[in-house]
């Protein structure tokens, strides 16, 4: 009788399988091995690929060589935990490999005939989760292994906020903005008030040399443009009012 | 020697002022899903329609009054009639309100503008929980752009009642959105003037580049046949002619005075007919351009949902039944599932609760408005696109620019009349009246920013300029061709322009006119009592979704308050008026021999 597999279903009925699936192998178990075959159910862990999902057309196609490689990798998962240095690719069992390509898989541990816990065993893949998923192409939500939760990667919090760096940036520049805007208003309206006073200075200079004929300034060179002659008389003046 | 009125540098100024303050987050906002919810092709009917009776005349009433008056909208309505002053202040009361909440906008859109400088987008992913083992709660039930903005953005509260302390952010943002209008409104129309030339035209260059973007997107033409199909049985539906008219009547802004405001700065010799023809043809044409752009990205969004919803459909059978991966594909979904029905019948019902029905129509029948459009359908879209960070940048400047352009309109209509009044210009400076109007908007905004802001903005938006507006531009359709006299304002208008005023415009601002905006108040009367008591949309973060809700008591007298505070200034002003006068008459009389 070579690798069993076995899968606890509800109450007491076990329903047993052999390793090439589909296929029942009646085997009469004694009451001493029930205890052994719950607890190694505990330790078994469902995984699941989706090759395809992941790589479109570059899909390789599963085969007995990728179920090596599998064992391979669950070992050097296994070797790296103090204590089980000396797991060896046969102690990986895989099981109920479907068309999915899903199976499940134990670790055992030929010396003491038992299967390793799955504390363990979730530990060791938890550690070398990314070489598993590198090794086949795949990611965390395409190598799923049912048990395990993915580790999350932790988010990148930069120690300034990057919203505030340009927020600070935005409101310096609008600041200096309307500071300059109401300091060249200010200028402008003291220059303003400043030139009707200078104004009104020449005006007083300009009125002492007027002279004044016929009640008409007589000023020939017109201080003030020197577009109207007002020694001309005007239009409506000439024509006596009816 | 008075001081000469400012004015425009040049006719195009004054356009580009217009159209900057008519097309608005409304254009993005509001008409896309109107279109959507009363026929899609079929509403650009009563639209048009709506636009030419209502909407092209009220505008051109508008931009003649204040280029005729050359003051604001207190001084302009004073001339008219002593009486009417009241319809000046209810506007500038109205304008106040407007203010105060608009710019919560703006500084929402900073927040967006500030947070898109980051790869990956904030709210493209969820935070990790406390023990960094799953995804915050609230977040899976809710989607990530969900999360962003009811939690990070707003930290909303679960209901109007628990009003929560000032948030710190949005408050900065608020205080930066203020900055900015202040400094564009500084120097009068000197400087609003030269920031239109921005706000103007840099939202349809963003809306021409995501035009390209959004037709070339994967199920684009799903959201626009969608919605461009013309229902034309909802063209005997009322609802859609009376929101047409809503529509073109808020959208073009008219009641608030700044469009007076905008027009007393003009030469008089400006033809005012043609920029009304202009602007009001701009806007509307705008809101086609916008929802053909929304419903393109709409169309991206739905069809990227319903993929995945049927992806997940997919993976859950192939999981169930250990079937081969890629052996279902959405082509031969429906048959295998009927294979697996009837193959493994025990199994299926088992999977059956956990499948859901994707359906392209349903995830395209979601109708969103307002900010919830902008604010996470808009970036949910985003995030799915190449170099999010760019379409993102672009979207919030573009927005900015809508929300800034428009609040340039809303100040000048409030700081015209304040500059206009000979008491306060001579004690204070332009720059002191606009820095104080300023300081006290963004004072009484800070309440917007609180974690029930967002209930309290929702009140604003829906009850503080909707009715009072409708009134405002009665009356003033009223005054103008009653009480000033249609044929005094046609002749004043000759004089002005040069031109005759068009038999057009006569029928519909003496006749058609007012009828439309009774009917239409008379239909949101009947609408706000009909409903009874007034309910509002919360929040509730432990299902990740909104529930409707009762306003309290003190909102309801908030809510009446807003509406009667800019509405009873005009009778109360013309009964004031008609007091003071009697006084007057009654010194008046006694010394006359």
């Amino acid at each position: 009788m070579k690798q069993v597999w076995y899968e606890v279903s509800g109450g007491l009925m076990l329903k047993i399988r052999c390793e090439n699936k589909e296929q029942v192998c009646a085997r009469l178990l004694k009451v001493e091995e029930i205890p052994s075959m719950l607890r190694d159910a505990e330790n078994a862990f469902k995984v699941r690929f989706s090759i395809r999902t992941a790589l479109g057309d570059k899909a390789y196609v599963w085969d007995t060589n990728e179920e090596y490689l599998f064992k391979a990798m669950v070992a050097f998962s296994m070797r790296k935990v103090p204590n089980r240095e000396t797991t060896e690719i046969s102690h990986v069992l895989l099981c109920n490999v479907t068309q999915r390509v899903s199976f499940w898989f134990v670790v055992t541990d030929p010396s003491k005939n038992h299967t390793l816990p799955a504390v363990e065993i979730e530990s060791a893949i938890r550690m070398n989760r990314n070489r598993i998923n590198n090794a086949f192409f795949l990611n965390d939500q395409t190598l799923e292994f049912l048990k395990i939760p993915t580790t999350l990667a932790p988010p990148t919090d930069p120690p300034v906020p990057i919203w505030i760096i340009i927020f600070g940036v935005i409101f310096c520049i609008v600041i200096v903005a309307v500071v300059l805007l109401i300091l060249s208003g200010i200028r402008q309206r003291r220059r303003k008030s400043k030139e009707p006073s200078e104004a009104d200075d020449t005006e007083d200079k300009c009125e002492n040399t007027i002279t004044i004929e016929n009640g008409i300034p007589c000023d020939p060179l017109d201080t003030k443009g020197g577009h109207i002659n007002d020694a001309f008389m005007t239009e409506d003046e000439r024509l006596t009012p009816l | 020697m008075e001081k000469a009125r400012p004015l425009w540098a040049n006719s195009l100024q004054f356009v580009f002022a217009c159209i900057s303050y008519a097309v608005g987050l409304g254009n993005v906002w509001r008409f896309p899903y109107l279109c959507q919810m009363y026929g899609g092709g079929s509403f650009l009917v009563p639209y048009i329609i709506m636009l030419f009776v209502e909407g092209m005349p009220l505008l051109y009433l508008e931009l003649a009054v204040g280029q005729r008056m050359r003051q604001g909208s207190i001084g302009a309505w004073r001339t008219i009639s002593p009486y009417l002053s009241g319809v000046g202040l209810a506007s500038v009361v109205a304008s106040f309100f407007l203010a105060t909440y608009y710019n919560i906008i703006n500084a929402w859109a900073f927040w967006y503008l500030f947070h898109s400088f980051q790869d990956p987008l904030p709210w493209s992913v969820c935070p990790l929980n406390h023990n960094r083992t799953g995804y915050d709660e609230e977040c899976e039930k809710a989607s990530s752009t969900q999360y962003f903005w009811y939690r990070k953005t707003l930290n909303i509260s679960p209901s109007i009642q628990d009003s929560g302390r000032v948030q710190w952010e949005p408050a900065l943002c608020l205080v930066l959105a203020w900055l900015v209008v202040y400094l564009c409104i500084l120097r009068g129309t000197e400087s609003t003037g030269k920031v239109v030339y921005f706000t103007a035209s840099l939202p349809y260059c963003v809306l021409l580049i995501y035009l390209v973007r959004g037709l070339t997107l994967h199920g684009a033409t799903n959201g626009l046949s969608y919605m461009f199909t013309p229902k034309l049985e909802q063209l005997a539906n009322p609802k859609a002619w009376i929101n047409a008219a809503t529509q073109i009547f808020f959208s073009l802004g008219l009641g608030f005075g700044s469009l007076i405001a905008f027009a007393s700065y003009n030469q008089p010799s400006n033809n005012c007919q043609k920029h009304a023809i202009i602007v009001s043809l701009i806007n509307s044409s705008t809101s086609i351009f916008a929802s053909i752009v929304t419903f393109s990205i709409y169309g991206f969004k739905a069809t990227f949902n319903y993929e995945s919803c049927l992806d997940k459909v997919i993976l859950l059978l192939t999981n169930s039944f250990d079937l081969e991966d890629g052996f279902l594909t959405p082509s031969n979904l429906e048959q295998v599932k009927s294979y697996l029905a009837s193959a493994f019948p025990s199994k299926y019902s088992e999977v059956l609760p956990q499948i859901k029905n994707c359906s392209l129509q349903s995830e395209l029948a979601t109708a969103v408005q307002g900010t919830g459009l902008s604010f996470i359908v808009y970036t949910e879209a985003i995030k799915n696109m190449e170099v999010s960070q760019l379409w993102s940048v672009l979207y919030f400047l573009m927005l900015l620019m809508l929300g800034i352009g428009s609040m340039l309109g809303n100040t000048a209509a409030i700081l015209t009349p304040l500059t206009d009044s000979k008491v306060i210009s001579r004690h204070l400076p332009k720059e002191a009246i606009s820095g104080l109007v300023c300081l006290v908007n963004c004072v009484i905004g800070l309440v917007f920013t609180m974690e029930a802001g967002n209930y309290w903005f929702d009140i604003f938006n829906d009850y503080a300029a909707t009715l009072s507006l409708l009134l405002i531009v009665l009356v003033e359709t009223i005054a103008v061709c009653y009480v000033y006299g249609l044929r005094r304002f046609e002749s004043d208008l000759k004089a002005m322009t040069g031109r005759t005023l068009n038999w057009y415009w006569k029928v519909i601002w003496a006749g058609v006119s007012p009828l439309l905006i009774i009917s239409l108040f008379v239909f949101y009367l009947t609408d706000y009592i009909l409903t009874g008591t007034l309910k509002y949309q919360a929040w509730d973060a432990s299902q990740g979704q909104l529930v409707t809700k009762d306003y309290p008591p003190y909102a309801l007298a908030v809510i009446g308050l807003l509406v009667a505070s800019s509405t009873m200034c005009i009778p109360l002003v013309a009964l004031g008026t008609f007091i003071m006068r009697c006084f007057k008459r009654k010194g008046d009389t006694p010394p006359v021999a």
